[in-house]
Order: structure tokens, then sequence, then C-alpha cells
């Protein structure tokens, strides 16, 4: 894997006229080469949702897979079994042995979120910017992209999208919504 | 009878003025459930409702295959928003659920009126407890996003319990947004026409209207969407397609019958007075018949005017037996053949008759058509033949004479008794393999009359399938004085069934309760929420220890007071909803202002496909339910055990129709030798061509049976005429021989042509029928007294010709 990522790195920079490159160079479209260079991922997670409504916050836990360029499964395990399947347009929750799809596209407010971190992790510089102003801050070891949406409407549910990570792994998602609520996530790649 | 010539044509053409005008203001349907029973037993009655104009009747399901995923889902997006805007169409659904907000709406506003799990018990500190912390673990969860919003009002989980109700059993699978088949390669809606499915004309339109909203969607897309392709099924569809066969056949067929009997008569008789003057009789039995069948029923069925072309077979046969036998260049109304051959004829018309009483007296208002029709016509065809052609006859008029040709069929009739050992042989063959095989002679399957292609039929399957709409095939309904009756019984229906729902045995149910719940039940719910001090005390106690605090609740227990006082949802709170429309379908009255409500079962849902049900396991919740009135409706069992009353009762009627045929032998006869000589070579065409049909794979159905009718009535009238020259010597042998001959040839080339129709209903006719009449000459000559055979022995009876009568005139 790591010899693979060498490799393609290599060939990146022969293709750019052999010229090494820069920490300075870290931009959000080298960081997008990197994300895209991922193959198939595996990590744990855990999740802190802060919500006005409650009291304490809601944690959870589990595990996330994804397979470039449209698969992203988020695995619960703690405090309940629920399975969500990203793939493609279509969302599947399992959940108290309960089956339920819907689609993205019907689902705005769903496929905003999906979007973002299903984008960031396949490195789709393209889709990201159809709805997002992104900014990148850090070097390579440590950035963070930060996603606000371009439409008003989606602006509505998320104010903004924080993504932490190092090199090409993401590490911390930070969920942002305009009445203040925030769903903060931490990851820890555990293989491929 | 003695009346002069101007007084017979005045009668004739004031008859056909009348038929005319008659049928000028007749309707043509060509629904097939005309071929259904009219008076079946309550489950059958449901049925053939329901076939009729029911909820099912009214479904259009449509499949987009061919260019990409994508474009697909933007044809289906489109075609689905062009047709929610046209009057045809009460509902389009395509699993976009853009355009639904109104019935999210009401069923948020209405949710404790709605959801079953509203008890005494959800409102206790206990139920409270366990329902709220159920809703913060879905809080937790990603689908947490899209119930946020709703937890202030709604912490128990209604609403999610409603939507998820809504969705058992995964619903069809979603691509890009809107329903594909399980293979993903077809994107799927479904439409319901306002109109009924009887209403053939509006399910037509309806169908042109998708077919314009598709090319419309497919144009908009530009190239992506030019290889795309629209199937379509349903009911409906199926109705226009059917008519339009129908109606296509029936034309086609009657062209080609009627130049096959011009070309026929013309080469025959080269004069085209006797063209004109041969089609007289069959024009008028025409006209009189769907005339009378207008009259008697109202409307006038496709497949009748298809059958028609029967008549045409048997009624030039008049014209044909008139020209050939009358005397040459004699005056025919004074003729000889008034005495000598027209009592054999009304002998023949009678037994004809016989035959036809058969279908008049059947349940099924498509065959009772035919039989009147027929009679009707075969009368008016053969008065017109006795009382009006012999005057239309211009007294120069040389009908050519068919003689020589009379002798040298004479001659093959005279060799074709030679075969007598040989006819008999194969009809107790015939009947051997007829009695072997008697298990499976009978096709019990409806649909072996159904003339939508098999291959159209497995579509709708498919679309039927992938898009997990209610088992077409078993429906459980309740009948009640009221609709809130109906409604309380569906509801205890449904809690029969829901332990078949918590074994994973049925997905579930769509009960028009759950759109609309009884009075009573929603009382019930109503009585179980408490009021505010109660609700206050309790929720503290219940949010002790979870993050939830009872002051973000308030505007929930607003709503709980709001909905303690709420009046009671109604049908018309529903109106101009998807509810209202899908109630329509649910919930309805018949003629007697009685209410059926129907609970549609959802088969399990493995690996993305619909299982079948177990309709034994159904009808046994139902039975424990204990719901007076309740039947459980296996459609596909029941459409056969329909068929199958049908086709006994055909077997009865036509038998009894075979005895009425006997007896009127037997009267005109006098004679049970003579009878059992007219009725032997008839029932030997029968059996010998009922076998060859099952030689050939064929099974029979009830239009087979009528073709079989059909033969008795045609070939009786061959049977006759050989039977007459048997006991009476004729010294115009011939002309009787060429007229049969000739007659015979016009039979076999109408039912012929008849045989080519896609419409299983007329093809069993005319490929019965076409043989039949065939074999019925032929065995008639092979079975006939030597003394009728061959115009060189004529007169020399052997049996002693003369010590037997002739027909009584």
């Amino acid at each position: 894997m790591r010899a693979e990522r060498f490799l393609r790195a290599a060939l990146l920079a022969l293709a750019l006229g052999a010229s090494p490159v820069l920490a300075a160079d870290w931009t959000i479209a080298r960081l997008m080469e990197a994300l895209a260079a991922n193959k198939a991922s595996r990590a744990t997670f855990n999740e802190t949702r802060f919500l006005a409504l409650l009291d304490r916050p809601l944690e959870s836990s589990g595990e996330l897979r994804f397979t470039p360029p449209g698969r992203l499964e988020k695995r619960t395990l703690a405090p309940g079994a629920e399975t969500l399947v990203v793939d493609g347009d279509s969302v599947i929750v399992e959940r108290l042995g309960k089956r339920y799809s819907l689609s993205l596209r019907d689902h705005p407010e769903v496929a905003v979120f999906v979007d973002s971190i299903r984008g960031t992790l396949a490195g789709d510089l393209k889709s990201l910017e159809r709805a997002y102003t992104l900014s990148l801050e850090g070097r390579e070891p440590r950035w963070r992209l930060v996603l606000r949406p371009r439409d008003a409407s989606v602006a509505r549910l998320v104010e903004s999208i924080e993504v932490d990570g190092a090199g090409a792994d993401l590490r911390r998602i930070e969920i942002t919504q305009p009445d203040g609520d925030r769903s903060l996530m931490l990851i820890r790649r555990i293989g491929p | 009878m003695t009346a002069g010539r101007p007084v017979r044509i005045a009668i004739w053409l004031a008859v056909l003025v009348l038929c005319a005008w008659q049928v000028s203001r007749t309707r043509f349907i060509a629904d097939l459930s005309s071929f259904l029973p009219a008076s079946p037993t309550p489950e059958q009655r449901l049925l053939v409702d329901q076939l009729r104009d029911g909820a099912l009747s009214r479904v259009v399901l449509a499949g987009i295959e061919g260019a990409d995923a994508r474009t697909r889902a933007a044809l289906s997006r489109d075609v689905a928003a062009r047709l929610r805007v046209d009057p045809a169409f009460a509902a389009v659904a395509n699993g976009a659920s853009a355009g639904m907000e109104r019935e999210r709406d009401l069923v948020f506003a209405n949710r404790y009126a709605l959801s079953p799990a509203v008890t005494a018990e959800r409102f206790t500190v206990e139920g409270l407890r366990g329902a709220v912390s159920e809703t913060l673990s879905l809080l937790a969860s990603p689908a947490g996003l899209l119930v946020k919003q709703m937890v202030a009002r709604d912490p128990t989980g209604e609403t999610v319990l409603l939507m998820e109700r809504r969705q058992a059993g995964g619903g069809p699978r979603t691509r890009d947004g809107v329903w594909v088949s399980p293979a993903g390669d077809r994107a799927l809606l479904i439409a319901r026409t306002r109109a009924s499915g009887a209403d053939i004309d509006a399910q037509a339109l309806a169908i042109v209207r998708v077919n314009e909203a598709f090319r419309a969607a497919q144009q908009k897309s530009g190239a992506a969407a030019a290889g795309a392709r629209l199937l379509l099924t349903g009911p409906g569809v199926f109705s226009a397609e059917a008519r339009a066969l129908i109606q296509d056949d029936a034309k086609r067929l009657s062209l080609m019958g009627t130049a096959v009997i011009v070309v026929l008569l013309l080469a025959v008789f080269r004069s085209p007075i006797v063209l004109v003057l041969g089609l007289a009789p069959v024009a008028t039995g025409a006209l009189v018949g769907v005339a009378a069948v207008s009259l008697g029923y109202g409307v006038v069925h496709g497949i009748t005017l298809g059958f028609g072309m029967t008549l045409i077979g048997e009624a030039v046969d008049y014209a044909i037996y008139l020209f050939v036998q009358a005397e040459r260049g004699g005056a025919p109304a004074q003729g000889s053949w008034m005495d000598r051959f027209w009592p054999t004829i009304r002998l023949g018309v009678a037994t004809s008759l016989a035959g036809f009483a058969a279908l008049l007296f059947s349940d099924v208002p498509g065959l009772s058509q035919m039989g009147l029709y027929s009679i009707a016509g075969l009368v008016a065809a053969a008065l017109v033949a006795r009382y009006v052609l012999p005057w239309l006859l211009p007294a120069t008029l040389r009908v050519r004479d068919l003689s020589p040709a009379g002798a040298k069929l004479g001659a093959a009739f005279g060799f074709a008794r030679r075969l007598r050992a040989a006819t008999l042989a194969l009809a107790v063959a015939a009947a051997v393999l007829l009695a072997m095989r008697s298990g499976s002679v009978w096709n019990p399957d409806l649909a072996s009359l159904n003339p939508i292609p098999e291959r159209t039929r497995a579509v709708d399957a498919q679309l039927r399938g992938a898009l997990g709409a209610p088992d077409a095939r078993i429906v459980v309904a309740v009948s009640a004085p009221t609709a809130d009756a109906a409604l309380e019984s569906a509801e205890r229906v449904g809690r029969g069934l829901d332990p078949l729902v918590a074994q994973g045995r049925l997905s579930g149910y769509e009960s028009p309760a759950d759109l609309l719940p009884s009075l009573a039940t929603q009382a019930a719910r109503r009585a179980s929420l408490p009021d505010e001090p109660v609700l206050r005390e309790r929720l503290a106690g219940a949010l002790a220890g979870l993050p939830l605090r009872e002051s973000r609740l308030e505007p929930f227990i607003e709503d709980v007071r709001r909905a303690r006082e709420a009046p009671p949802l109604t049908r018309e709170s529903l109106a101009g909803t998807a509810f209202d429309m899908a109630l329509d379908g649910l919930l309805y009255a018949d003629r007697d202002g009685r209410w059926t409500a129907l609970v549609g079962l959802r088969g399990a849902v493995r690996e993305g496909a619909t299982e079948g049900i177990d309709a034994g396991a159904v009808r046994e919740a139902v039975r424990a339910a204990n719901v007076p009135g309740a039947i459980v409706v296996d459609v596909k069992a029941e459409a056969d055990n329909l068929y199958a009353g049908y086709l006994r009762q055909a077997l009865q009627l036509c038998g009894a129709g075979v005895i009425v045929v006997a007896l009127l032998l037997a009267g005109a006869l006098r004679s049970a030798r003579r009878v059992a000589r007219v009725l032997a070579p008839l029932a030997a065409a029968v059996v010998v061509v009922a076998a060859a049909h099952v030689l050939a794979g064929t099974r029979l159905t009830v239009p087979h049976l009528i073709g079989m009718v059909l033969v008795v009535a045609i070939g009786s009238n061959y049977a006759l005429f050989f039977d007459t020259l048997a006991v009476r010597h004729d010294p115009a042998a011939n002309r009787t021989y060429a007229s049969l001959g000739l007659a015979t040839l016009t039979t076999v080339t109408e039912f012929g042509v008849l045989s080519l129709s896609s419409i299983p209903v007329l093809h069993a006719i005319g490929s019965t029928v076409a043989p039949g009449a065939l074999l019925s000459l032929v065995f008639c000559a092979a079975l006939a007294e030597r003394s009728a055979t061959g115009p060189a022995r004529g007169g020399s009876g052997i049996m002693g010709a003369t010590a037997e009568p002739p027909c009584a005139p």
C-alpha cells in the first residue's frame, strides 16, 4: 500500500516534469489527488452529537468502510446496532431489524452530509466544489479542509463541515448546523 | 304467404331500415369481463367487479428501459411531473417524494389519530419513557438528522412509525431518486387513472397521454434519451389493447370473409346478380343479429361481431340451396323447391337454433350475446331466403347449372361410401383417445381466453413484482352496511394479520384503515391521550435520567392537547390527496349501497424479490380474527373456479342443445333409424375434430365447445339432405350434391378465415368448425344409405326407401 503510494507519487512527479513536490505546494488539488489515490479503507469512529434540545451529548461508535468511488458504510455498534450504507444515490439504513431505503436526491439534507464526507474520501474535487466553497489550512502532515455550502437552502441545514486529516487520512469531521447543534466524529484508520 | 312481391320486398326493406337505425345507435364494447359470468358467488362477484372497474383496474404500470440509469431517472421524473398535472390521472408515483408534501403534512398533523401505537399504555410513565428513549437512539443515528426537527413535537416517534409502516418491505429499489427494477435496468412508475378500468375509451386515452408524456420527456432530454423505451402494462392497458386487437381482427376478418365469399360465388355462378342476391340473406341476418343484441343487451361486444363471420358461413348456404336446387328457369315462388327442399332446410334451421339456444341460456353475457346474435341472424336469413329471395330473382335469370359438378361430386360421394368402415374406426379411435385423456381435454385456465399475448403478461408480472405493489393475486375483503363499519372490520382483519407480519410471512398489508381509521378507533386513540396536567406529570417521570428535558417538549404537550380536542379525521379531510385516491380503490360502495373494504397483502421480501403469499395461512388468520363478512379472495383460484363453473355450465347447455336437436329430428323424421343416420356422421365429425385438437396439443376451451355445437348445427343441414335423398328418389340429385359441395366450401373457407384470428375465442371456433364442417360432409357421404350415393343408382333404394316417409312438410 505504502509502496504503491510512493510509486504513484513518483510517477506523478515524473509527469509534472520531475520537479520534486515541495511541502509548500500543499493545495486543495494536491490533497484531492492524494485522497483520490486511496483504495478501499476501513476505520473506527467515535461520534458525539451536541444538540441544544438535549442536556447531554449523544455518543455513538462503530466502524466506517469506504470503497471508492461511491460506497460508504457506517456500522454503528454502540449504543445500538445500526448500519448505514450509501451506494451511489441510494441510502439503506438497517435498524432494529428493519430496513429503510431512501434516495439522496429526495433528501437533500442527507445528501449534503453524505456528499461532503464521501466526496472528501474520494477526493472528488468537482462534486465538492459544486456544492461547497472550499478552503484548506495547514500542511500535508496536518491539514483542515473547511466546506461551506453554496446553496442557501442547504445553508439552512449546515453551516460548515470541517475535515481534519494527515496526508491521505481523515482524522476528524465536525459538522456545525446554523442552530448551533454540531456533530463531531473522530476517525482512526485500522486497515485497507 | 300469399302476399305479392311488392309487399314482401317492402316489409323486408322496412325491417332493414329499422335494424340499421337500431345498429346506428348501438354502443360497442370489448372488455373481457363480458366473458365472465354475471351471477357468481360473493368472492367471484368481488373479483368480477374488481376486474371491471375496481382500483386494480385503474392502475397503469410503466417501465422505462434503454439509455443509462441517470437518463431513465430523469425521464421518470419528467413523465411523472407531466402526468401529475394531467386530469386523466388521479395519482402518479415513481418513488420520488417530491410532490408528496401535502400528504406528509397530513400524516404529521393527524399522527395521534393515525398511529396504531397510540394506546393508553404508550402514555403512561413507562410507555413514554420507552418511546422517548427509542427516539433518542434514533437521534444518535445517521437518520437522526432527519428527525431532529420533529422531536420537540413528536418525541414518541409516531410520525417515524407511520412512515415505517408505509415503507414496510422496503418497497421498490430506488436509484437516482426513482423506483427501479431489482436489476436496476428499468425505471418504474405507477399511475392511477381517474376513469374506471371498464371505460376503455378513457383507458386508451390515458395510454396515449403516457406515451405523449414519455415522448415529450425524451425530446427534452436530448440525445442521451434516444435509446429509451417505454413499457406499459396494467388492466387498463390490457383492455385497451384487447379492444384494439378485437376491433382490428373483427374488421380484418369481416373484410377477408366477405372477399372470399364474393370471389367464390362469382367464380361458381359467374353472375353479379346472383352474387348480390346470394349476399342478401347474409347481410339481413348480420344486421338483424346486431340489432337484436343491441336491443337485448344495450351493448354489443366486439367478439360478437367477429363471431358474425360464422353467420356468413351458414346463412349463405340458404341462398346457395335455393339457387342451385331451384328448377332452372322456373318460377321459384311456385316452384317445387318450396315443397321439396324447404322442409329440409327448415328442419336444418331448427336444429341450428336449438344449438345456439344453448348459448343463449349461458350465465356469461358474452356467450349469450353470441347465442342471441346467431338465433336472430339465422331466423332472419332463413326468412329472407324463403319469403323474399325467390321473389327477387328476375324471371329471366338463368342460374348456372352446376349439375355436371354435382355429378362428379356424387361419384366422389359414392366412393366415400367405401370409407364407411374407416370412418367408423376413426370415430371409435377418436372417442377412445378422448376417453383416455378425459382428465386433460379441457383447459381449466381462464387465461386461455385472454387475447393478450403471454409475453405482455410476463412484462406485467415483472413490473408488478418489482414495484412491490400489493399482490393482485390475493386480497381480503370485508363488507358492511356503512363505510365506517367496513373500516372497523378491516381493522380487525389487520389485527388478525399482524402475527403473520411479525413472523415475516407477510411484509405488510395495505388497509384502508391505515389511511382512515374507523371513528371508534380514532375515538379510542383520542381517549388514550392524557389531559395536560396528567401528561406533564407523567412526562416528568418518564424523562428522569434522560438527556431530554420536559421544558423542551412544550410543543408536544400543545399538540397532544389539540389532538384531544380535534374533530375526527374524515374522508373529506383527505380530499384531493394521494390518500383519498388510494382509498377509492380500497373502500367503495356497490350499487346497493353496501360498503366493501379491501385489505391488500404484500408478500415477504427476500433478496429484493417479493415472495408468493401463503393463501392457507392468510385464510386461517382471517378465520381466527372472526370478522363477519370477511372473505379471502384468491383471485387466480377464483378466476379459475369461475371458468370451471362456466365450462361445466356450457357443457350442460350444449348437452341439452344436442338432446333438443335429437328430439326435433325425431319429431320430424319419426324414425329412430333416420335420426341415428342424421346424427351419426355429425357425432363422428365432432369427436374426430376434438381428438385432432387434443393430439395437436391444444386443450379445449368453451369456444371450442361452441365450435362443436356449430358443427352439429351446420352439419345437420348436410345430413338431412343425404337423409332426404336416401328416402326419396330425386331426379335432380346432382344439383343437391352441387349445392352441398358449394355450401361446405363456403363454410370451410369462412371458418378457415376465422381460425386466422389472433383472438383465442375466434381462433378456437374457426379451427373447430372449418375441419368439422368438411368432415361432416365426408362422413355424411361415407355413412349414407346406398340409395343416396351415385346419380346412376338414384331411386333404387335397397333399404326400401319408400317405406319411410319424407320430412313432414
